[in-house]
């Protein structure tokens, strides 16, 4: 099991604010629409989930892990 | 730490630019920067990159928010789809009563107002920066009403970054739901 971050792209305002976070870069605003997570990059620190004015972003842990 | 890189530091124009207006009101046109360029990376390029990388007024809300904000998320309704839209109307209907202004100012039908309006309400006499005779009266007419709104909107800004997230203001912030909704039409 890991921890990644996850954005919700319904309440995402694409502010940006996370991706000024990331220390690694994982994060990224997708066409100026939402933000997306590369989970080969996140190591789930929270600094984005910290961040994020709306609440958008959270780090969930992912079972499916292989 | 990421290193900083040229477009970290448009916090100092924000700043600028309100000291600037303080002195003489004719820099406010200035402020059309902070309005044209969203637009034209939204409609041009599709994306957001101005609000992810170089909005001065956003990078002094987390500047001043890293020392003082409550840091809790803002109320559901706040980042709500129809406060957005319903505050982008409303900034944009006083946006076009601001114009109306200088249209009056520049028909003959009104004199120069010199004084800035917070809050839409509160009327704070501005005469120092009056400097009249350089351009005609509706160029001063929409340097008040513009820099109004620029503080207006601060003020606004600074009372949520407090209150909730640094950059809370981001997440109802008219430029950014016009800019958004351009990108989401664009990329659909």
């Amino acid at each position: 099991m890991s921890k990644k971050a996850r954005a919700d792209k319904e309440i995402c305002v694409a502010c940006g604010v996370c991706v000024r976070a990331c220390p690694r870069s994982a994060i990224s605003v997708f066409k100026g629409c939402y933000a997306t997570v590369d989970d080969e990059s996140c190591v789930g620190c929270r600094l984005c989930e910290k961040s994020c004015p709306a609440g958008a972003v959270r780090v969930e842990v992912q079972a499916n892990e292989k | 730490m990421k290193s900083k890189k040229w477009y970290d530091f448009f916090w100092i124009w924000s700043i600028l630019f309100f000291s600037l207006g303080f002195f003489n009101i004719l820099f406010a046109w200035l402020g059309l920067f902070d309005f044209m360029l969203p637009l034209i990376f939204a409609i041009a390029g599709g994306n957001k990159w101005f609000c992810n990388n170089m909005c001065g007024r956003g990078q002094l809300f987390s500047l001043l928010g890293s020392k003082c904000s409550r840091n809790k998320i803002a109320p559901r309704w706040m980042y709500s789809k129809w406060f957005r839209a319903a505050f982008l109307i409303f900034f944009m209907t006083m946006f076009g009563i601001m114009i109306f202004q200088t249209y009056l100012v520049f028909r003959g039908a009104s004199d120069v107002g010199a004084a800035v309006k917070l809050l839409w309400t509160f009327s704070v006499p501005w005469e120092w920066a009056y400097t009249p005779g350089l351009f005609d009266g509706w160029v001063y007419q929409f340097s008040f009403g513009f820099y109004s709104l620029m503080l207006t909107s601060t003020l606004i800004g600074l009372l949520v970054m407090v209150l909730y997230r640094p950059r809370t203001w981001c997440t109802f912030c008219p430029m950014g739901t016009m800019t958004q909704g351009i990108c989401r039409i664009k990329n659909r």
